[in-house]
C-alpha cells in the first residue's frame, strides 16, 4: 500500500527521500545567529525573514520576537557579513551574535526540566485531591481504602519523578554536614509517603498523599519562577557578551584573514582598524596613532602610539591603522591576567549569606526538633508506635517550609520584571538583598558617571574664521575628538583643499597657500596642557587651543542628587588626573573624591569603608574596576563596559541612563522588606497550626488548607511590589 | 456507585491525555517565542499554503 501511494505521487512520501538529504546537509551547514533589537510586530519579522530568505545560499531564517534573534541555516560559505546588508537594507538595525556563547543559552534545559516536573506534580496533585476530597466527604470502608490505593499509585511514581531535585539537594547538604531548606523537605515528603503508605495498609483514616503532592507542586512553581528570572538575565547579559565577536585580522603569508582569537599564535601579525580595540598583548611594527586606554586606566587622554610600542589587550586604536606582533595571546595576555586577579579577590557575594539559607538554619533544626519531640511525647504517652509516628508526620507537613520556599522567589521575580522594564538587568540571585542594605555609592568616573565622548568647552572663545577652518579640517578624520568638533561647530566649512590626515598627530590642508593644522599639541610645537586638547594653527603662526570636558552620561547628575537625597554617602573614584575628576566632583557635587587611583587602590579603599561597616555598591566600567566590583558587597555596570567588568558585576544597566540606580536601591529595599513579610506570615500560619499537629487534631484536610492558605498569601503579598 | 469503576480511570486516561499533550509541546520547543507566535497569526506569509 505504501508503494502505491508513492506511485500515486504523494507529495509528502516524494519528499521524504528529499528531507533525508537536507537533513544530511543540515549537519555541515551554518548556524548563523542575529540580533534584532529593532524588531516589535508581525510585519517586522516577515520583512526580516523574507530579506535573509532572499540571500543566495539561505535554505531557512526564523525571526525569534520574543529574544529579538533571528537564526538562520545557509551553505556553508554564507557568513553573517554577507547576509547583514540584506537586513539594513531591509530597514533594521542588526548585529551577528557569537555562535559560541550563545549556544550556551539557546535550549535552557534546566527550565524545561523543572517545568515538566511542576506540570507532573500539577496533575497528580489535582487527581489525588480529587480523591482526597471524596475520603473527607464521606467515603468509608472499601471505598475509602480503594482511593488510598489509587492516590498511592499515583502519587509514589509522581513523587518519585518530581520531587528529585529536593532530594538531591537535601542528599548533597547532607553528606557535607550541612543542613538547608531541602532537608525538612525532602523528610516532610518521604515521612508522609511512608506513614501515608503504613495507613492504607492497615485500612487507617488519614493518608497525607494529596499533602505530599501539593507540597511538591507549590516547592517547583517557586523553584521555576526563580529560575526563569535568572534564565533570562542570564540570557540577556550573555547576548551582551555575544555582540563582541572574538576575532582577529591577522596578517599571514602576506594575506588578512579573520580568524577567532582563540586560533591567533604567538608572533602573529595582527592588523588593527581606526575604532577598534586590540585583540591581544603586542608590539606595533607599523603605523602611528593614537590609543584610547580608558577602559583600561581610566585615563581619558588619548596616548600617541609608535611602532615599538606595547600594546595591551583591551586599547582602542584611534586614528590610523597599526600593525602589531602577538606577544601575548588568550590565557596570558592582560585581560585575561586581570580576570585572575578578580577570581582571586574575595566576592562580595560568596560573603553574604542569603535571607533564605539564614532562615532555614533556624527553621531546619527547630522543626526536626520539634517533631521528634511530638514523636517521642506520644510514644511515651499511649505507647501506640502508629499514632506517634503519623503525629510526627502531621507536624512535619504542616511546618513544611511551603511557604518559605515560595517566599523570596516570588518576591525577586516581582521585584526583576520590574527593574527589568525600567532597563536594569539583576543577574545574581541575592543581588537584590545586598542592594537594600547599601548605605554607599563608589562611582567610577570615565565611561560610568561620563559618557566617553568628549565635547569642545572654549569654542567662544575663538574667532569665526577658526572655527570655520577647525570645521574643515575635523572633517578629515574620525578621531573622536574631531567627531565631536563636527558635532559642536555650526556653520560653513572654510574651503580647504589638499586635506589630509597625518596618523597619530592630526589633520593638515592648504588654505590660501598657506599649511593649515589641527592637531596634537607636540606636533604643532605648543605645551601641552593637563586636559585634553586639540591645537589649531595657521601657517607659522601661534597654536590656538580648543579644550574638551567629558560630556556627563544623562542622568549621571540626577543619580547623584537622588542618592543624596536618600541620605547615602556618594564617593567618586577615577583613575584619571585630578584635574579632570575634580571638576567633574564639584559639576556633580560629589564632596569625596580620588583622582589618579590603581586598580588596586580602588579594591582598597572599598575594603576600608567595608571595614568601618559600611555597605557598598559600586558602579564601574572598566578592567580597572573589575576588582573593585568584585569586592564591593554589590556592583552594577552599564552595558557599554568591558565584558569583564559586566561579568564582575551583579547588575547590568542595559540603556545609557544612570536614573534608574536610586529608584533601584528603593525597590530593593521594598523586596527584602516583603520577604521579611513573607517569612513572619509563614511563621503566622505555623504557630497557628504546629500546635492543632502536636496534639494530634490535625488532619489531612487541616493540612492542606493550611498550606495552600499560606501559599497563596505569601504570593499575594509578592504581587504588591509590582 | 460501581459507575465509578468506570469514572475514575477515564478521568485519569482524560487527565493524562493533557499532561502528555504538555509534555509534547514543551519538548517540540512550542514555548520558545511566545511574543512571535502571537504576532504571527497576523502575518500574510502561511508556512504552507491553504489547499485551494
Amino acid at each position: 500500500m505504501g508503494q502505491a501511494v508513492s506511485i500515486s505521487a504523494c507529495p509528502a512520501c516524494s519528499a521524504a527521500p528529499l528531507a533525508e538529504e537536507t537533513a544530511q546537509r543540515a549537519l555541515s551547514d551554518a548556524q548563523i545567529t542575529l540580533s534584532l533589537p529593532g524588531i516589535h510586530c508581525a510585519a517586522c519579522m516577515d520583512t526580516v525573514e523574507q530579506a535573509l530568505m532572499g540571500q543566495p545560499g539561505v535554505r531557512q531564517a526564523r525571526v525569534n520576537l520574543t529574544l529579538k534573534r533571528a537564526q538562520v541555516q545557509a551553505e556553508p560559505a554564507v557568513t553573517a557579513a554577507d547576509l547583514i546588508p540584506a537586513v539594513q537594507a531591509a530597514g533594521y538595525e542588526v548585529h551577528e551574535l557569537d555562535a559560541g556563547t550563545i549556544a550556551a543559552t539557546a535550549t535552557d534545559r534546566a527550565g524545561r526540566d523543572l517545568l515538566m516536573r511542576l506540570a507532573v506534580a500539577g496533575f497528580a496533585s489535582m487527581n489525588v485531591m480529587l480523591l482526597s476530597v471524596s475520603v473527607w466527604s464521606g467515603a468509608e470502608d472499601a471505598t475509602r481504602d480503594l482511593f488510598h490505593w489509587i492516590s498511592a499509585a499515583i502519587t509514589l511514581p509522581a513523587i518519585g519523578f518530581c520531587a528529585q531535585p529536593f532530594f538531591r539537594n537535601a542528599f548533597s547538604a547532607l553528606k557535607v554536614g550541612r543542613l538547608n531548606m531541602d532537608v525538612p523537605i525532602s523528610l516532610a515528603i518521604l515521612l508522609a509517603l511512608v506513614t501515608s503508605l503504613w495507613e492504607t495498609m492497615l485500612s487507617g483514616e488519614h493518608a497525607y498523599f494529596d499533602a505530599a503532592l501539593t507540597l511538591t507542586f507549590f516547592l517547583l512553581a517557586g523553584r521555576y519562577l526563580d529560575h526563569r528570572t535568572r534564565a533570562v538575565a542570564r540570557s540577556a547579559a550573555e547576548e551582551l557578551t555575544a555582540l563582541e565577536l572574538p576575532r582577529a585580522t591577522v596578517l599571514r603569508d602576506g594575506q588578512e584573514q579573520q580568524l577567532p582569537i582563540s586560533e591567533v599564535v604567538l608572533g602573529d601579525l595582527i592588523l588593527v582598524r581606526p575604532g577598534a580595540r586590540s585583540p591581544v598583548d603586542g608590539e606595533i611594527t607599523e603605523g602611528h596613532s593614537e590609543l584610547d586606554r580608558s577602559l583600561l586606566t581610566g585615563e581619558t587622554l588619548p596616548v600617541p602610539a609608535a611602532p615599538g610600542q606595547p600594546i595591551s589587550a583591551g586599547e582602542v586604536n584611534l586614528t590610523g591603522p597599526l600593525t602589531l606582533r602577538a606577544t601575548a595571546v588568550g590565557r596570558d595576555s592582560s585581560l585575561h591576567r586581570m580576570a585572575d586577579l578578580v577570581a582571586i579577590a574575595e566576592s562580595g557575594r560568596s560573603r553574604y549569606t542569603p535571607l533564605a539559607d539564614r532562615a532555614a538554619k533556624l527553621y531546619a533544626p527547630g522543626v526536626h526538633i520539634l517533631s521528634a519531640l511530638a514523636f517521642l511525647g506520644w510514644l511515651a504517652w499511649t505507647g501506640d508506635f502508629r499514632l506517634a509516628l503519623n503525629i510526627a508526620a502531621a507536624v512535619l507537613i504542616i511546618t513544611c517550609p511551603c511557604a518559605l520556599g515560595l517566599a523570596v522567589p516570588a518576591v525577586t521575580t516581582a521585584a526583576s520584571g520590574r527593574l527589568f522594564r525600567r532597563g536594569m538587568l539583576i543577574k545574581h540571585e541575592t543581588a537584590l538583598e545586598r542592594l537594600s542594605a547599601v548605605d554607599t555609592v563608589v562611582f567610577d568616573k570615565t565611561g560610568t558617571l561620563t559618557a566617553g565622548t568628549p565635547t569642545p568647552v572654549n569654542l567662544e572663545a575663538l574667532t569665526e574664521a577658526d572655527r570655520a577652518l577647525a570645521l574643515a579640517l575635523a572633517h578629515g578624520s574620525s578621531h573622536p575628538l574631531s567627531v565631536a568638533l563636527t558635532g559642536a561647530i555650526s556653520g560653513d566649512a572654510a574651503p580647504v583643499t589638499d586635506l589630509r590626515e597625518v596618523p597619530g598627530f592630526g589633520t593638515e590642508a592648504q588654505l590660501n597657500g598657506e599649511t593649515v593644522r589641527l592637531g596634537r599639541a607636540a606636533w604643532l610645537g605648543a605645551e601641552p596642557g593637563a586636559q585634553t586638547a586639540t591645537w589649531l594653527q595657521r601657517g607659522q603662526g601661534t597654536p590656538v587651543e580648543i579644550r574638551f570636558t567629558d560630556s556627563l552620561r544623562p542622568g549621571a547628575a540626577q543619580a547623584v542628587a537622588d542618592l543624596k537625597a536618600q541620605g547615602i554617602r556618594v564617593l567618586l573614584l577615577s583613575g584619571d588626573s585630578a584635574g579632570a575628576v575634580g571638576d567633574l566632583a564639584r559639576t556633580l557635587g560629589i564632596d569625596e573624591w580620588q583622582a589618579g587611583a590603581l586598580p588596586g587602590d580602588k579594591a582598597a579603599r572599598i575594603a576600608a569603608l567595608q571595614e568601618q561597616g559600611h555597605s557598598v555598591l559600586m558602579v564601574g566600567d572598566g578592567l580597572n574596576d573589575t576588582a573593585a566590583l568584585t569586592s564591593a558587597d554589590v556592583s552594577i555596570s552599564p552595558a557599554s563596559a568591558l565584558d569583564a567588568a559586566r561579568v564582575a558585576s551583579d547588575i547590568v544597566l542595559l540603556g545609557g541612563d544612570l536614573t534608574p540606580i536610586p529608584g533601584a536601591l528603593t525597590t530593593a529595599s521594598r523586596a527584602t522588606r516583603r520577604i521579611r513579610e513573607n517569612f513572619r506570615i509563614a511563621t503566622l500560619y505555623n504557630v497557628i497550626a504546629v500546635p492543632l499537629a502536636v496534639a494530634g487534631l490535625c488532619s489531612p484536610l487541616i493540612a492542606a488548607l493550611a498550606m495552600s492558605a499560606s501559599s497563596v498569601t505569601v504570593s499575594l503579598n509578592a504581587l504588591r511590589l509590582r | 456507585m460501581e459507575v465509578i469503576i468506570w469514572l475514575i480511570p477515564i478521568s485519569l486516561f482524560l487527565g493524562g491525555l493533557g499532561l502528555i499533550a504538555f509534555i509534547w509541546s514543551v519538548r517540540t520547543n512550542q514555548y520558545d517565542d511566545p511574543q512571535g507566535n502571537s504576532q504571527r497569526i497576523l502575518s500574510d506569509q502561511w508556512d504552507e499554503h491553504p489547499k485551494p
